[in-house]
């Protein structure tokens, strides 16, 4: 990077910062001194204007284009359902839509129950704070960086040579012969699961220790009297306080794992069986030129999305009315 | 103040949330010991599984190459060794082979200030409209701007792709005929991309915490004679900064990280391209130069790390309140 690179970068951000706010101060001063009749009429359309014709264009209108697309081919002729019998019928297609719902089976249970039971376990204990943020830290942690910091434990050197890899190493302690995990089916699969897993444990912890704290120690200290022991308050005190919470943390958690990209991206690019929807929408659209392909994708990404979050948003709405 | 954190879309999650992050100022609360000592056990494992990655690649960035490619992390004791030629390779060198990550270093800023600041001032605008000035379709219109979280990014992006390249493109040539200094790729596509995708869950967020302000305090300036224009700068965005602050802190985080969007839409070029491309397309081709990949890996994670230590109640709570997001 040379100098005038910097400069030319420094420029455009400076730049865009200052036209920015140039613009929104002169349109400020000038609807200040709109004529009296209909200036509210001229407030609100610059309040609500930039917001709306930035969505209309950018999210609903290409929505729709999106939808249009997913019945053409590569060349833009109407194909009708021909996408999305390939990805019904194709064994490729089918492995990528296989293993999204291995993903969103496994990530949510397993992070939620981990999560759970660390909560559990911390909940008022000495350096609580410093537990909850060595387990909470990944969430900070890009999904490429993520997938580099896994690749690394992954790693293969061929047998008899020192593993660097701290999966492969622990294989030879045992006796083992070291394996090319990444490139191993199905085992790949659930190697890049674990990725997201270790993502997502820290914020289903979060989550479920805030909502453990906010049951009555009444509830608690009554059961403890009633002479219950640990287990039996856990499944009849702590688990039905925070089943809202529960909910919330499974469905997050679920729709993140089904636009999952990074982690697959970064680590096999999707190869040796690994694809997952989110992944292949971007390498039909985007590198094999099947915009068609993608944008059928795209769409039962955004239907297996649907339920969920509607399911979500409902819950929410009706915690929000206890509350 | 501690009663102004932007509301959650999670029950219970509110106050104990701050609770839980403060409990250092107020140590009322009984400690006791950990449960049981399975339960200390367990715990330790697990604090210690979701350590140790990190941890290795930490370590193993200050490794002199030679010892990386040849030796585990965990022999450090037998292998010792330490240099910050890794760090000086991936950020500073200029040979045509390093990943020269100075450049995306600074387009990772470059980005995510911009892609930050953009939409919080939009969408604050839009949030104030939508609580404070009544209209017609008011309701519904928020209800559709609500619905728009769940379409996924990915439905959006060819057609997007397709106008920038057919009505972007010819301005920002224009912009570099005119300022030469200026690259024809730029950053604007990013820039406009994130501020779209962000709106809808900001203008939700927003317009939760900024709906709560007392209309007293509102209509009584609005009587006094000030106009939408003044109300919005001197009265509502000085109260909505803790929600302001937590979307931003969210907001800055999900742009940084960000691979899918800087890969469609940045074009790759060190005059674009984040670190989070950059270092995809490393391990990609270079994927067993581990000598660069953990320093290059851990050069991106400096900032986030930072603010996840430094602003941690801010953090989760942006992060809990966008948690959907995407």
């Amino acid at each position: 990077m040379t100098t005038a690179d910097l400069l030319g970068k420094i420029i455009q951000v400076v730049g865009a910062l200052a036209a920015f706010s140039l613009v929104i101060g002169l349109v400020l001063f000038l609807i200040d001194r709109a004529p009296k009749r209909g200036r509210d009429y001229w407030q609100l359309a610059f309040f609500i204007a930039p917001a709306l014709i930035l969505l209309g264009v950018g999210l609903i209108y290409p929505a729709f284009r999106t939808s249009l697309l997913a019945f053409t081919n590569s060349s833009g002729k109407w194909v009708g359902g021909e996408n999305f019998v390939w990805m019904f019928t194709q064994p490729a297609a089918l492995i990528t839509l296989g293993n999204t719902l291995i993903w969103v089976v496994l990530v949510p249970t397993v992070a939620t129950a981990i999560g759970l039971g660390y909560a559990v376990f911390i909940d008022k204990s000495r350096g609580e704070k410093y537990f909850k943020a060595l387990v909470f830290m990944p969430m900070a942690i890009s999904f490429v960086g993520a997938g580099i910091i896994w690749r690394f434990i992954y790693d293969y050197r061929v047998a008899g040579n020192a593993q660097i890899g701290l999966l492969n190493q622990i294989v030879v302690w045992f006796g083992g012969q070291p394996v090319q995990w990444l490139q191993t089916t199905p085992i790949n699969t659930f190697l890049l699961i674990v990725v997201m897993i270790w993502i997502q444990t820290g914020f289903a912890m979060v989550i479920l220790s805030a909502a453990i704290k906010g049951i009555p120690t009444e509830q608690v200290e009554a059961a403890e009297l009633d002479g219950t022991n640990a287990w039996q308050r856990f499944t009849n005190v702590t688990l039905p306080g925070i089943r809202g919470s529960l909910v919330v943390v499974i469905t997050t958690i679920s729709i993140a794992t089904l636009k999952v990209f990074d982690i697959v991206r970064t680590m096999t690019a999707g190869n040796f069986n690994t694809s997952v929807i989110a992944n292949e929408m971007y390498t039909q659209a985007f590198r094999a030129g099947e915009q068609g392909r993608g944008a059928a994708l795209a769409i039962v990404l955004f239907l297996m999305v649907l339920p969920i979050v509607i399911y979500n948003v409902r819950i929410l709405r009706k915690q929000r009315e206890i509350r | 103040m501690s009663d102004n954190v932007v509301d959650l879309p999670i029950a219970g999650t509110r106050k104990s949330a701050t609770d839980a992050v403060v409990v250092g100022a107020k140590s009322t609360r009984v400690k006791k010991r950990l449960t049981s000592r399975t339960a200390t056990i367990v715990s330790l494992v697990i604090a210690v599984l979701w350590t140790l990655p990190t941890f290795g690649l930490f370590v193993s960035s200050f490794r002199p190459a030679g010892l990386i490619t040849t030796t585990g992390w965990w022999t450090i004791l037998q292998n010792p060794g330490f240099t910050l030629d890794n760090y000086k390779e991936v950020l500073l060198s200029t040979s045509q082979s390093s990943p020269q990550l100075g450049a995306y270093f600074v387009n990772s800023l470059a980005i995510a200030i911009p892609a930050t600041i953009f939409p919080l001032v939009i969408a604050s605008m839009a949030a104030y409209a939508f609580a404070w000035i009544k209209f017609r379709g008011s309701g519904a219109l928020f209800v559709l701007i609500f619905a728009l979280q769940i379409v996924p990014l990915q439905l959006a992006l060819i057609p997007l792709l397709q106008m920038f390249t057919a009505l972007l493109r010819p301005g920002q040539e224009a912009l570099h005929q005119l300022i030469p200094m200026i690259p024809a790729q730029n950053y604007l596509p990013v820039w406009i991309a994130h501020t779209i995708f962000a709106l809808p869950l900001a203008i939700f967020l927003l317009h939760n915490f900024i709906s709560e302000i007392p209309g007293e305090v509102i209509e009584a300036a609005r009587v006094d004679g000030a106009s939408h224009g003044q109300v919005f700068f001197r009265i509502v965005l000085p109260l909505a900064v803790p929600a302001l602050a937590s979307f931003a802190i969210f907001q800055f985080l999900w742009v940084w990280n960000d691979l899918l969007v800087a890969l469609i839409f940045s074009g790759g070029t060190q005059d674009v391209a984040p670190l989070t491309q950059r270092l995809a397309e490393l391990t990609g081709t270079r994927g067993q130069d581990w000598q660069r990949l953990t320093a290059a890996a851990f050069v991106s994670l400096v900032v986030p790390l930072i603010v996840f230590f430094s602003l941690q109640r801010y953090f989760v709570r942006g992060l809990l309140a966008g948690s959907t997001k995407g």
